[in-house]
């Protein structure tokens, strides 16, 4: 499932197909690893590392830096290989050059298991280069030599040189083939498991870091967009005389919506609007209040949030378009059964709503255009802004600035064709900016969904039968050309985290339903992940309750045998689940959060465990319910094993955030549709966790050794069905929908 | 336009801006000190937090012309040539992820911390409750904060 999302979300932009998997893997074997850069002082032994003779060290690192931590984990795999000191390391966005990078793109929380398959090895090469270079200069052998601390030792005689020294001799070496330097032992690691300080952090407690926002280049002009408020809908008339008289204002006019063209694969669902350019943001938005528009509310103008939610309903019980998972015969063994329950869960549109808006900054000048964007698909957008403007891709560079946030909606680019639309009319540098109510109206949701499940058991508490039908507004039309859309296609992406049985239910099934909405949805934080680990690990509750069992021991009993359970999706990039690292993290976040230890009325303990993104995670929840069913966490507590941890205070880091995420679309968040529109504009309509309800969180990270996971989206799965379950343990009452409404739990305490 | 002589981190700087300009936008715009941020233009999220004669207020929600004399300070001045305790606090606890709320976050901890030197958990999450994180480094913002708080003696 990790895979799912990290091929699927890479391949549909870099292939526009199924055959991306392919692709992908290629990247590692045509890569150029030996490529001499003969410019510029210094040793730079391939496209990763330059070293000067002050001994300082340049690391260039792929994956753009939206909060994950790419720039220091990278930076210690390299350095590890490299032998560095790593105060002399200083960090910078690799350049947008995809001939020679290949990961200027990131999502699906692939950053680091893609740079562990490169950053380590050309740390390596250059390591063996210095070496060679120092053995050179002492006329001995370099089987005698070693390196340590940016330093080359002789062995024998004690003698060192820095790196800095042989910086000269090492750039005139053959560089030697990366396939055939050994790589180290885990045993022989010094700084890969170890915390090292992020290398972003000074910049980021200075005011000095600087975001796509915060682009300033002389003679710019700042600008925003009056869109569409309508899905769908469009311009009907203007009357820009009171904005272009606005102080300021420099520009008025219309921008066109861009769909799918000739020459663009993926539909950039560019909305269309009026832009106003002015010299100061400011400006921009006063012009833009005086804007006279009457909007053509299009052909979705009835859709509602009601009207979804209707044909959501009716999902769960129409024929399905695609069985996911079909083992055994989960249907008759249903109908047959005496011990069986069914339940249902909801999830509704949700913001990605990063604290930085969305904004590019764009000139377009003679010898072509130049792009600075706070975006997590460098390459992508290079590709794309080029087909746009008709010129070769080398024509268009693009700066990767540091992201705001992205949780996924960097992954789209329709603010930065918007921001090459508005500065190819003006002679100057253009920032374009998205003010927070258009971040959040105008963002591509996280998709409804709706889960009906029933599951029987026997009489010693396994599960006989489980069947899942997910009824959801997929993802996938939003960008796929429409004769491409199979039922299988338009399926392809509400799957994860459904089709995994860990708790070896003989007969198991998984269907969809796809409904239509003129909403745009696309990858949040997880993707189905955020919602198919809700209806699991509550569904899974709700069996362990049914057959009278404690949810973790039934769980735990379920775990008990080692088993590995393969992937059921053709292609899935994941190893086959492992029942034993499962079982592992559930034990040990229940043992550390002291499960079966009795509580106050009202307060009550929930668990989830999850392996997601290639990675194991169990939750355990401690809420309380007020009298009013106000619900607060109180303490979660996470068990982790991602296989590897590189950096094991990052992985921590993600956990903690990844719950925190969650927890906005457990107790708060939701976006509602009227008139085919957004209803919520800004922070007081769409609540997000704020640090008065954020909970105690303890993260246990338990790697085992394993082939590495995910980390970025891994711990949104889990969160809210333990804190589902903790508030079924407080009140008997089971949480249907999601965010949970206090109302049905008032006075209810258990 | 009207003409303001403004005290940002005890520098004066001059702008030509609409009285009604946001501090917030003429210091990203005018004086390009980009270190405060826009998150809501609305006072909603902290991401724009300053001080005004050492009070934290939101940038975003101060028109030009009401601040006169009064010394703005932004995360660009908070250390005054070195590293505010707090910045080092944010430091030690590696609290930042994407970064981006942080000089909203600090601005207000650091003013808050200077009235209150030895608040409480629940002073903390009342005071800070109105600075977002989406990527949620409450945790570690907290006990920043505590760190700060008991180096404070």
């Amino acid at each position: 499932m990790a895979s799912e999302n990290k091929i699927s979300r890479r391949a549909f932009l870099v292939t526009g197909s199924a055959a991306g998997a392919a692709l992908v893997l290629g990247f590692y074997i045509h890569r150029e690893y030996g490529s001499h850069e003969a410019e510029g002082q210094g040793f730079r032994p391939n496209a990763w590392i330059r070293i000067t003779p002050d001994d300082n060290i340049t690391v260039l690192v792929e994956i753009p830096e939206m909060g994950q931590g790419p720039r220091t984990v990278d930076t210690m795999m390299l350095a590890e290989e490299l032998e560095a000191d790593v105060s002399k390391i200083r960090v910078e966005q690799a350049p947008v050059i995809p001939a020679t990078y290949q990961n200027l793109s990131t999502g699906g929380s692939g950053g680091t298991q893609d740079a562990w398959g490169y950053m380590r090895k050309v740390g390596a090469q250059a390591r063996e280069m210095l070496i060679a270079a120092a053995a050179q200069q002492w006329q001995v052998p370099k089987q005698e030599c070693r390196a340590e601390n940016s330093t080359v030792i002789h062995q024998p005689s004690g003698r060192h040189l820095s790196y800095g020294v042989l910086v000269e001799t090492a750039s005139k070496l053959p560089v030697p083939k990366v396939e055939d330097i050994p790589l180290k032992q885990p045993k022989d690691f010094k700084l890969i498991g170890k915390a090292l300080p992020r290398v972003d952090v000074p910049d980021k407690v200075n005011g000095s870091a600087i975001f796509g926002i915060d682009v300033r280049i002389p003679e710019m002009l700042f600008a925003v967009i009056a869109r569409c408020p309508y899905f769908g809908g469009k311009l009907q008339s203007l009357d820009a005389s009171a904005a272009k008289s606005t102080p300021g204002v420099r520009a008025v006019f219309a921008v066109e919506p861009i769909g799918f063209l000739l020459k663009l694969d993926v539909n950039p669902n560019v909305a269309g609007g009026v832009a106003v350019v002015a010299d100061s943001t400011w400006a921009a938005i006063q012009g833009r209040k005086a804007l006279k528009i009457t909007w053509d509310k299009g052909p979705n103008a009835d859709e509602n949030t009601v009207s979804i939610r209707k044909k959501m309903l009716a999902g769960a019980t129409a024929e399905p378009t695609v069985v996911y998972v079909n083992q055994g015969d989960a249907l008759q063994v249903l109908q047959k059964s005496s011990r069986r329950i069914e339940a249902t869960y909801e999830m509704p549109f949700q913001a990605h709503a990063t604290m930085e808006p969305m904004n590019t900054t764009v000139h377009v000048h003679r010898g072509g255009i130049e792009v600075w964007s706070p975006t997590q698909i460098g390459a992508i957008l290079q590709e794309e802004i080029a087909a746009l403007a008709g010129i070769p891709p080398d024509k268009v560079t693009v700066h990767m600035m540091y992201c705001g946030g992205s949780f996924g909606r960097r992954y789209q680019w329709d603010y930065a064709a918007e921001a090459w639309q508005v500065a190819r009319e003006v002679s100057r540098p253009v920032q374009l900016l998205w003010t927070r109510e258009d971040d959040m109206q105008r963002d591509f949701y996280r998709p409804y969904s709706y889960h009906r499940l029933a599951g029987a058991w026997d009489e010693h508490g396994n599960i006989a039968a489980w069947s899942h039908r997910i009824v959801s507004t997929p993802i996938r039309p939003v960008f796929d050309q429409p004769e491409k859309l199979t039922p299988q296609r338009v399926a392809r992406q509400e799957r994860g985290g459904s089709d995994l049985m860990p708790y070896g239910a003989r007969n198991f099934r998984v269907d969809f339903v796809p409904v239509e909405s003129a909403v745009p949805r696309a990858w949040w934080r997880s993707v189905a992940d955020s919602f198919n680990g809700l209806a699991m690990e509550c569904f899974v509750d709700e069996l362990a309750h049914a057959a009278g069992k404690d949810p973790y021991e039934f769980r735990l009993r379920l775990v008990r045998e080692d088993r590995k359970v393969p992937q059921t999706r053709q292609g899935a990039g994941d190893p086959a689940l492992d029942t034993r690292r499962f079982r592992e993290v559930l034990k040990l976040a229940a043992e550390k959060s002291g499960w079966g230890k009795k509580m106050p009325v009202g307060y009550g303990r929930g668990i989830a465990c999850r392996y997601t993104f290639g990675s194991y995670i169990a939750h355990v929840a401690e809420v309380s319910v007020d009298n009013d069913g106000n619900v607060r966490v109180h303490r979660m507590v996470c068990a982790v094993d991602p296989g590897l941890a590189v950096n094991p205070d990052g992985v921590k880091a993600m956990v903690e955030g990844g719950t925190n995420y969650a927890l906005t679309q457990v107790l708060q968040g939701e976006i509602t549709i009227k008139d085919t529109s957004v209803e919520q504009s800004n922070f007081d309509g769409y609540q997000v966790l704020r640090m008065n309800y954020a909970p105690d969180i303890e993260v246990y990270v338990a790697p085992t050794g394993a082939e590495m996971g995910g980390m970025g989206e891994t711990a949104v799965s889990g969160t809210a069905p333990a804190v589902a379950n903790a508030v079924f343990a407080a009140t008997g009452k089971r949480v249907r929908r999601l965010p949970i409404d206090p109302a049905p739990l008032a006075g209810s305490k258990a | 336009m009207a003409h303001y002589e403004l005290s940002v981190n005890n520098k004066m700087h001059d702008a030509d801006v609409e009285p009604e300009t946001p501090l917030l936008w003429v210091l990203r715009d005018t004086l390009n000190l980009t270190g405060t941020k826009y998150g809501c233009g609305l006072g909603l999220c902290g991401a724009c937090t300053v001080h005004l004669d050492r009070q934290a207020v939101r940038a975003c929600q101060t028109p030009v012309k009401s601040v006169g004399t009064k010394k703005i300070t932004t995360i660009e001045g908070l250390g005054a040539g070195g590293i505010h305790p707090v910045q080092q606090a944010w430091i030690d606890e590696q609290v930042p992820q994407c970064g981006y709320c942080q000089s909203g976050q600090i601005m207000q901890a650091s003013a808050f911390l200077a009235q209150n030197p030895h608040p409480s958990i629940d002073d903390i999450n009342a005071v800070m409750a109105g600075n977002i994180c989406r990527c949620a480094t409450y945790q570690r913002i907290r006990r920043a904060i505590q760190r700060t708080a008991s180096a404070n003696g």
